[in-house]
């Protein structure tokens, strides 16, 4: 049983991969059917704006603890142009891109923890967890 | 030239990675030459600590069995994801039999002593030699008993969120009343996760019963604040998703108010006043005629 | 892998069989646009039932299937989204617009036979 996995995003085909590690290191946690599918679609979300705006990054899965709390944490982070606005980028609707503007302010609803950093030239990176409840 | 007589040859900090693994490899050997008598001994001492009650002398054997090979290999390979399966295995047998944690924990410990003092014995003259394997065993066996304790204690986590999940789907509140009609009367204050499931419930009965129409009351929620109004608003998107209409009832004007004020768009979602006229529409929706003083009949 | 189209009278039905790749929702999308065209086809329906994800990507288009097909007369409804992805894509925030959903393909051959016969262009 292992308690983390490491995902490059380069392209389209990379986001079901890590989809399908995160629904079953999620599994292995312990998550029920439901957030398993949340935590795919929060996944599948970050993971897609790497593939849209960064050309590439990766995704690190692993599985947590807080006390007796278990989760999975999804960090995920690139090298790209980076986000000038956060604040922007985090209102629904809002796309540089041909996107929905979801990803971001999705995943936050989608997971119950959220951190995104980010600096123009230097990359983003968000780091979202779930916890079973 | 006077020769420096060192006592030990080695002090515990120069043991190197290579001596230590030789060491295992020795001790691994030792306990599988013994592992009858070990083993044996193990479970008598098992049986006199009163441990594992529940089970028969033969399961406790069996089981003694596999957990004292897991031991070894464990010991053997370094690797605990082995291990870890294994006692994920042996909780998902035991815990229903009523085994508890501090049993669990009781028997490893023992075993790790079992073996403890077997290792003594055999290097008890070479006192060097006994303290490089006791560090060499100790850490490894620290570890072994702590990945079998945890691996229980998440176990049985599970199987009673497990439980839990099953009683609260027990108490559903999801009704069938007609052919493609449910209803759902949401009643009282109910928490975040609570109503999460409530709604995964109804999604789940949506398809189960080919749902076309939803009924959802809420005459008896005392109040909504933004939270349960999101809660309500993604449980009738969600509905509709998967194709039915949802009819909302018991909305009294202040509640409809307040979601007006929260932003809630009132206009993607039919409401009527109590749940009686909400299921009359239902069924209009659903092409059945009430007629007076006969049951409903569906239209052609 | 193409995803199979079939055709029954006056309608194409597209069953998606796993998760699909950028290229092949592109693929479907250029499909149906062509075989709607070239069918005169009144309704379409596409069946997610499989499908454990449905993110914005996949949902933008969808739309943009439907708004093409549109364009050639011809209505769309998404059939078979599970109950979990339902869920995640309210939390997520997603909403297929004026495209239509059903529970099944029953339902939505139900569906469009309802609103074609109706004429064109009603919102759901």
């Amino acid at each position: 049983m292992k308690n983390e996995a490491r995902v490059t995003i380069v392209s389209g085909a990379d986001i079901v991969t890590a989809r399908l590690e995160g629904r079953q290191l999620a599994a292995e946690a312990g998550f029920n059917g439901s957030d398993l599918t949340v935590i795919a679609t929060a996944i599948s979300e970050v993971a897609r704006n790497i593939v849209e705006y960064a050309r590439n990054g990766e995704i690190l899965l692993s599985i947590v603890h807080d006390g007796t709390k278990r989760g999975l944490r999804v960090v995920a982070r690139d090298d790209g142009p980076g986000i000038p606005n956060i604040e922007q980028a985090m209102q629904d609707g809002f796309s540089t891109g041909r996107g929905l503007g979801l990803g971001l302010p999705g995943t936050r609803r989608l997971m119950d923890e959220f951190v995104i950093k980010s600096r123009v030239g230097e990359g983003t990176t968000v780091t979202a967890t779930k916890w079973i409840r | 030239m006077a020769r420096i007589n060192k006592s030990t040859p080695n002090t515990v900090t120069e043991t190197s990675l290579e001596s230590t693994a030789a060491l295992l490899r020795e001790l691994v050997a030792h306990l599988r030459e013994n592992r009858t008598q070990l083993r044996e001994e193990w479970v008598r001492r098992i049986t006199e600590s009163k441990l594992l009650t529940a089970m028969t002398r033969e399961e406790i054997f069996a089981e003694a069995t596999s957990v004292y090979d897991n031991y070894v290999a464990v010991l053997e390979s370094g690797s605990v994801e082995a291990l870890q399966a294994y006692a994920r295995d042996l909780s998902e047998r035991i815990i229903p039999r009523g085994v508890e944690t501090h049993e669990v924990v009781g028997i490893v410990l023992l075993l790790r002593d079992v073996l403890a003092r077997s290792l003594f014995k055999k290097y008890q003259s070479d006192f060097g030699l006994l303290n490089r394997v006791l560090d060499a065993y100790e850490p490894a066996a620290n570890r072994i008993a702590n990945t079998v304790a945890v691996s229980f204690v998440q176990e049985r986590e599970r199987i009673i969120r497990q439980q839990q999940e099953a009683i609260r789907e027990l108490s559903t509140p999801v009704l069938q009343v007609r052919e493609r009609l449910l209803i759902l009367p949401i009643i009282g204050v109910i928490d975040p996760q609570r109503a999460r499931q409530v709604t995964e419930q109804l999604l789940r009965g949506i398809r189960a019963n080919r749902a076309k129409v939803v009924v959802i009351d809420i005459t008896g929620v005392p109040a909504v604040d933004s939270t349960v109004a999101n809660h309500l608003v993604q449980t009738v998107d969600a509905s509709r998703l998967m194709g039915a209409t949802v009819i909302v009832t018991g909305l009294s004007s202040e509640i409809a108010q307040t979601l007006v004020t929260i932003g809630v768009d009132l206009s993607k979602m039919k409401t009527v006043g109590d749940l009686q006229g909400g299921i009359e529409e239902a069924e209009r929706l659903l092409g059945y005629k009430v007629m007076l003083e006969q049951t409903a009949e569906k239209l052609p | 892998m193409r995803v199979p189209i079939l055709k029954q009278g006056d309608y194409l039905i597209a069953s998606i069989q796993s998760a699909l790749s950028d290229q092949e929702l592109m693929q479907l999308r250029d499909d149906l646009a062509e075989q709607a065209g070239r069918f005169r086809s009144r309704g379409i329906i596409i069946d997610v039932t499989v499908l454990d994800v449905m993110d914005s990507f996949a949902c933008r288009t969808l739309r943009s299937i439907a708004h093409i097909l549109r364009l050639r007369g011809a209505q769309t409804a998404i059939v078979g989204i599970q109950p979990e992805v339902a869920f995640a894509m309210v939390q997520l925030g997603l909403a297929l617009g004026e495209v239509q959903t059903a529970l099944d393909l029953e339902e939505g051959l139900a569906l469009l036979s309802r609103r074609t016969e109706r004429g064109s262009g009603s919102e759901k």
